[in-house]
């Protein structure tokens, strides 16, 4: 090994990564070359680079040794260059470069066997470390522009503004719709405990809109994202809801003012199960508590337009406002995080399951709503002729598990569904039969809400639903729906007759997906979800530094895992924005600070 | 008014009939090409064709089924034809099925490309295959229909059965799960439908023949629906649906005490007769299951003499 006199020092160091490395070439060769190359003044191969004794042997060797560069020759830089980085910086003696050579992945010729892919390696390092004598140690991150954006302001969204907001950080949460909330809103309670949905999300959405960090955008769309030094720079566009949200005080007379004496348009919000008028408010509990108005309805935007009795109504405090246009506000945010939620299956895909042909076939988030005290029915579950149901179907897994429509499963919807059988059971005293595939409750105390719930006597018949029907076999059939199936415990088709029939939809991406993620620069998996690099490493999307995700943007996910990951993600967004070492990961991966420039 | 924006039909189609329509099914032969003539559009046979292929092939040796299928669809490319309309559902998914794999596999692309050369016959990639009621729906349209309607219908509601085979796995012919095609013709015709919601089940097949009980089983469901919602007869567009609810209703009816006796008419058969074809020459006289109303509804005797 040449001890050069004056110039560059470099070190190489070459991972096993156990055999995933090891077993495909010859890291000790690779090392030995590279001790051979000019400036290397070490050259070393190591199981696991990344582990805490090969840090500490990288840090002796930069100080004994006098390192200006780093090789490391092991896996992406992208995932796991940012463990270790923070281990060297500023702990070392002199400033030192760090560059990383990918060969897990950038080693193709690992397919041809130990001896190309050894010759390959020495090349790849080789290259590294002509690269790191063109490089002087340096700082190369600016300071991170303060204040996030929270795109989506369901229970993800808001729950990781919140813990922004309450750490310091200027949030702005802008949301689509006219209500923060999102499907939570919907919902009377959650399982496995039957806890109540409003009580838990109520107040977080209270918060939300009186927190001194929240800027609160409602009727809101992320339109432009452009990156600039430390920050994002981003366009909100602001749609009309013709009403001013500092004037409005929710008293409502603008409603009971409209002449539209009933409520008469199938409201959004209740998926159609209620009406509402071209005036109104989401639900009663919306946030921010200001009416909205709807201008395909309202016929004041129609030719002839009417007297705007509204107006008249809402008097000296002026909040509605005809006139109101678009907005477009510009922010710069150091980071982004995406909760941009779920959309619901979309059952005119199952035909056969019979949705829009027979009245008396539900989708689950329709059921949530009827069953919610302050929704469209006050809680009340009938059959659309009005009649109580004697007897009701849960047909699991519609739009998840299956082939011809989604693959993936869609986590929740099993337990979802056993909340919605107590629920139904107790509320109208029906035989509920399930329908499913595999019964899913990992989490804590669902499997024993499962078990509960088989105590209780409601009926689980394990096999996929092939149709839901109204042709009878025999009198006991006539009037009713008929589910056939196939009971794969018992190996035998049946025919179970019912009076109403629940299909338990799955949580695809929502139609936004696609634009948010070329906004914002990000991935997606092959089933449209937000990616990230690494599930298990980093909570951030691939390609883009400062971007997090949380919620069922990134995947089916029931409540508790939807808030947990709000909350790291929030953490996440907070240590990028106000960390104080780490410079931003590049997909070079190759700058480290010490104190050498700091001082400079 | 549709005809303007309609591409204009073909001057006539080759079709192929298959076994079916020169045995048991010759009803469908009869009806067809006198439709296809009272509508101005010449139907010529396929010439030398020979099995399509279906039967118990496809389960022992699909390639011998592939390249029996190849064959057909090989004749008529060598006669310069760009479709080939199969009337049997069972010819119509072997065909098609053929189409559709000798470009989705390689390997089944080249046991076809080395029969055919064997043969002396082209690979056949030219040739679309159709079913009538696709060609109907398509070409011919509702408006053209009802504007050459001759007969006012006299008899009662029909339930529109559609079978599985033409509407699964491909959706040329109607959609997979709710085809409408034949209602909307039918409508355009002045018959009534009716709502039928197992109109894409299960006719019970080969299962009549060779599981009796339950290929009877499946006939009886269709049959009752039928009646449940206040048909007087079921229109089928595939021969073996015909023959199955047809042949074994007089069995079921023994079996089950059920009452229903109706007519289980073809497509071509019922859209012929409202636009002025003859009783004969529609293949109506071979009727077995509801003679009776369909004396009463064409104004003829209830002839005993039907394979006569």
């Amino acid at each position: 090994m040449p001890e050069e006199e004056s110039g560059p020092r470099i070190g190489v160091y070459v991972c096993h990564c156990g055999s995933r490395i090891a077993g495909t070439l010859d890291v000790q060769a690779v090392a030995a070359n590279a001790a051979r190359l000019p400036h290397v003044v070490v050259a070393r191969d190591h199981a696991h680079i990344c582990s805490d004794r090969a840090i500490r042997l990288l840090r002796r060797d930069i100080d004994e040794r006098g390192l200006d560069h780093v090789v490391v020759a092991s896996c992406s830089p992208l995932l796991r260059e940012h463990p270790f980085r923070p281990l060297l910086d500023g702990r070392t003696a002199g400033p030192v470069t760090l560059h990383v050579v990918n060969l897990r992945d950038h080693d193709p010729s690992r397919h041809d066997g130990p001896a190309a892919a050894t010759t390959r390696a020495e090349a790849l390092v080789g290259a590294a470390v002509r690269r790191a004598l063109g490089e002087m140690p340096g700082r190369a991150r600016g300071p991170i522009h303060p204040g996030v954006l929270v795109v989506g302001a369901g229970i993800a969204g808001i729950e990781a503004a919140l813990t922004l907001a309450d750490s310091g950080q200027h949030v702005y949460l802008v949301e689509r719709l006219p209500t923060i909330g999102g499907h939570m809103a919907a919902f009377e309670k959650i399982f496995p405990a039957l806890d109540c949905a409003a009580c838990i999300l109520t107040p977080k959405m209270a918060a939300a809109r009186a927190h001194p960090n929240i800027t609160l955008w409602t009727c809101s769309d992320v339109t432009t994202v452009d990156r600039e030094d430390g920050a994002y720079r981003v366009q909100v566009t602001r749609r009309p809801r013709y009403v001013n949200e500092e004037r409005c005080t929710g008293c409502l007379e603008c409603v009971e003012a409209c002449v539209y004496a009933d409520a008469r348009f199938p409201d959004k919000f209740t998926l159609g199960l209620g009406m509402r008028k071209p005036v109104y408010m989401p639900f009663p509990d919306a946030v921010p508590n200001v009416a909205v108005i709807d201008r395909e309805t309202c016929i004041a935007f129609a030719p002839g337009g009417c007297e705007r009795p509204c107006v008249a109504a809402c008097g000296e405090r002026g909040a509605v406002d005809l006139a109101q246009g678009e907005e477009v506000v510009t922010i710069r945010v150091g980071a982004v995080v995406l909760a941009t939620g779920f959309r619901p299956f979309d059952v005119s895909r199952t035909p056969f399951y019979g949705y829009g042909m027979y009245p008396n076939v539900y989708t689950s988030l329709e059921v949530e709503h009827m069953l919610n005290g302050s929704g469209p029915t006050g809680g009340a579950i009938g059959l659309r002729d009005g009649h109580a149901p004697r007897s009701i179907a849960i047909v699991h897994c519609v739009g998840s598990r299956d082939i011809t429509t989604n693959r993936w499963c869609s986590r929740v919807c099993c337990m979802s569904s056993l909340k919605l059988a107590h629920l139904l059971r107790a509320r109208t005293g029906a035989e509920i039969f399930n329908f499913y595939i595999d019964m899913r409750t990992p989490g804590p105390a669902f499997e024993e809400f499962y078990q509960a719930l088989l105590k209780e006597g409601v009926h689980f018949i394990r096999g996929r639903v092939a149709e839901v029907t109204d042709w009878a076999l025999d009198p006991s059939e006539e009037g009713r729906l008929v589910i056939r199936v196939e009971d794969t415990l018992l190996a035998t088709v049946r025919r179970v007759p019912v009076d109403m029939v629940v299909l338990s939809v799955g949580l695809e991406p929502t139609a936004e997906a696609d634009e948010l993620a070329r906004l914002f620069g990000i991935g997606r998996s092959p089933d449209g979800f937000f990616l990230e690099p690494h599930p298990k490493l980093v909570g951030k999307p691939g390609g883009t530094d400062g971007i997090f995700v949380a919620g069922c943007c990134e995947g089916p996910k029931d409540l508790n895992d939807s808030i947990a990951q709000a909350g790291a993600a929030a953490a996440d967004a907070l240590a990028f924005v106000e960390g104080a070492g780490d410079p931003p990961l590049s997909a070079a991966g190759k700058i480290l600070r010490g104190p050498r420039d700091d001082r400079a | 008014m549709a005809s303007q924006s309609r591409p204009q039909p073909p001057l006539g189609y080759l079709y192929f009939p298959g076994c079916s329509l020169k045995g048991t099914g010759v009803a469908y032969d009869e009806s067809l090409v006198t439709l296809f003539g009272l509508l101005g559009l010449p139907l010529e046979e396929l010439p030398d064709w020979n099995c399509c292929g279906a039967t118990s092939y496809m389960a022992i040796g699909e390639e011998t089924a592939f390249v029996l299928a190849a064959r057909n669809l090989a004749i008529a490319q060598r006669l310069g034809a760009l479709e080939l309309v199969a009337p049997c559902s069972a010819c119509y998914l072997v065909l098609r099925k053929t189409v559709d794999y000798s470009y989705r596999y390689p390997e089944v692309r080249r046991q076809i490309e080395e029969a055919m050369a064997r043969a002396g016959l082209p690979f056949p990639n030219a040739v679309r295959v159709r079913h009538p009621l696709e060609v109907l729906f398509n070409d011919v349209g509702e408006a053209r229909i009802a504007a050459t309607v001759k007969r006012r219908w006299s008899g009662g509601r029909v339930a529109c059965y559609y079978g599985c085979q033409a509407v699964r796995p491909y959706a040329e012919v109607d959609d997979t799960y709710g085809p409408t095609r034949m209602d909307e013709l039918l409508a355009a015709a002045g018959i009534p439908t009716i709502d039928y919601p197992v109109k894409t089940q299960c006719c019970g097949g080969s299962l009549t023949g060779t599981i009796a009980t339950v290929g009877k089983e499946l006939n009886c469901i269709l049959l009752k629906e039928a009646e449940r919602k206040g048909a007087e007869a079921i229109v089928t567009i595939c021969p073996l649906c015909q023959f199955n609810l047809d042949v074994h209703q007089a069995e079921i009816r023994d079996r089950t005490g059920a009452t229903f006796d109706m007519p289980i008419l073809l497509l071509p058969q019922i859209l012929g007769w409202v636009l002025g074809g003859e009783r004969r020459a529609l293949g109506l006289h071979r009727a077995i299951s509801g003679r009776r109303l369909l004396a009463q509804w064409l104004g003829a005797p209830a002839e005993r003499d039907a394979y006569a």
